[in-house]
């Protein structure tokens, strides 16, 4: 039995083509997936992606808490509705999750985990907090009486269109920098996104969220599926949890350095096994040269050894096919390499891993 | 709802084909396998001249989603291959049974008679 959203109608309404998404019931493409993409690059779309939970956290020990819990340091959330990116890590330096936490105030704090992996994350969390002796309670925000959903807008529009269909709200997040959030009356709405463009992710109560949803439309927002929110994110260079990364994987191997703060005295887990394996491998770009599609799980053969893609697909924007993939260290940005397809060694190049965002190839 | 033209024979794994007077087949994918993958950006099409065994993998069609095999719908072999399809895959959403791949001459061609008729392939793509 597949689980839905509480848009599931609105999306079968518009004639979305519905798939089994790790569990959920969600809308791929409603036409054109390309004409999607190209919204959100160029105008405005949204995404229900209420297949996301939200997680609040209250108590005094929130931030201790956080400190020990998550890669990233909670100690640069400093202005209230801050939002900071992190993996969660397993004793081993996997990757159990990685999320995103906003700053509300030091006893508030709300973190958004991915779809497939909320339950374990929950587990994690509740058990981490008790072994810990914190005084934090970890309420998810999914299902039940107090369920949120989230509708993502995205493009270089989104923030005039939303400003249009709630106009209630533009003075709370009408200036919000890149990467935070603000509360304004039952909508959460956050400058964070998953497409590389400028936009605002909104939680709302559940039933409130069709009635949002059609006024957006209205006012010329483009319904998007998760099949154009998957290039989105692959040309923004944004990593997609179980594809680029997972329990097995460092994120040190998964171009989350940066989301990684080993410098200081802070103990977090995870981190003894970080700084005794370090970086094992570069997490890249390639753009293929030859005609075809790159496709996570490919080979590539490099002169330093193999290495494989961890999610490929058409990029839209370049016109061409791009890929992130997991290299050997010592593979450098303009190397020339090889990829397997089907049994053909095509050619492709190495490049930064990030291809297009705000519109513009960036590659 | 596809379109399933009552003309042409089908194959269980969504490919059309289309007998000619001078007994070539042209064979493409339906308008219901477009459909299911979306957006192409990339077609593979077989070597004039290659001969193929019925349900071999012959060309592989690609959306922004997904790579699909596409399977000889009976033996035979290739005559010809609609290279303007493979320049503009695009084509193939837009019109699934004008954008053909390719063409070939049927080691028998009373294979075509196993083939799937409009009724048949309607209901199997019903459900699929």
């Amino acid at each position: 039995m597949l689980r839905k959203t509480v848009l599931n109608a609105a999306h079968r309404a518009l004639g979305a083509r519905m798939v089994d998404f790790g569990g959920w019931d969600m809308p791929v493409n409603y036409g054109s997936q390309i004409e999607e993409h190209h919204a959100v690059r160029n105008d405005c779309g949204m995404f229900d992606v209420s297949h996301m939970c939200p997680v609040d956290l209250a108590g005094p020990d929130c931030r201790p808490f956080l400190s020990r819990l998550v890669a990233n340091d909670v100690a640069k959330l400093t202005v209230p509705g801050k939002a900071l990116y992190s993996a969660m890590l397993n004793d081993a330096g996997g990757v159990i999750d990685d999320l995103i936490i906003y700053f509300l105030t030091d006893t508030r704090f709300r973190i958004v985990i991915n779809a497939g992996t909320a339950d374990k994350d929950l587990a994690w969390m509740h058990a981490k907090a008790a072994e810990w002796k914190m005084d934090v309670t970890i309420t998810q925000r999914r299902e039940g009486e107090n369920s949120l959903a989230i509708i993502a807008v995205q493009g270089p529009n989104a923030r005039a269109r939303v400003w249009d269909v709630l106009p209630q709200t533009k003075t709370a997040i009408a200036d919000l920098k890149p990467f935070f959030a603000a509360e304004s009356g039952q909508y959460f709405i956050a400058s964070t996104g998953y497409t590389g463009e400028d936009g605002y992710e909104i939680m709302l109560p559940a039933a409130e969220a069709e009635s949002l949803w059609n006024r957006l439309k209205d006012a010329g927002v483009a319904p998007c599926g998760l099949g154009a929110r998957d290039t989105l994110r692959l040309e923004a260079g944004m990593n997609l949890y179980g594809q680029d990364m997972d329990e097995t994987v460092s994120p040190l191997d998964a171009g989350l350095a940066w989301t990684v703060a080993m410098k200081d005295e802070r103990d977090f887990v995870g981190k003894p096994a970080l700084t005794a394996a370090g970086q094992q491998k570069a997490f890249l770009g390639l753009i293929l040269l030859d005609k075809g599609v790159l496709r996570g799980h490919q080979q590539v053969i490099t002169k330093h050894g193999n290495g494989e893609i961890t999610s490929g697909s058409f990029s839209p924007t370049l016109q061409q096919s791009i890929a992130l993939a997991r290299l050997p260290l010592g593979v450098q940005i303009g190397d020339e390499v090889e990829v397997d397809i089907r049994g053909k060694a095509l050619k492709a190049k190495v490049t930064k891993p990030v291809f297009a965002r705000n519109g513009k190839a960036v590659i | 709802m596809s379109n399933v033209p009552d003309n042409l024979r089908y194959a269980a794994s969504h490919e059309w084909l289309l007998l000619d007077a001078d007994g070539i087949i042209t064979v493409g994918i339906t308008d219901h396998a477009q459909e299911a993958l979306g957006d192409l950006v990339f077609i593979e099409l077989p070597d004039v001249g290659g001969h193929y065994a019925a349900d071999k993998e012959i060309a592989v069609v690609e959306s922004v989603k997904a790579a699909a095999d596409v399977y000889a719908p009976i033996a035979g072999i290739v005559t010809e291959v609609n290279q303007a399809a493979a320049d503009a895959p695009e084509t193939v959403n837009q019109d699934a049974y004008a954008a053909w791949l390719f063409k070939m001459k049927p080691d028998n061609v009373a294979d075509i008679n196993k083939m799937l008729d409009a009724t048949a392939y309607r209901g199997l793509a019903d459900v699929a």
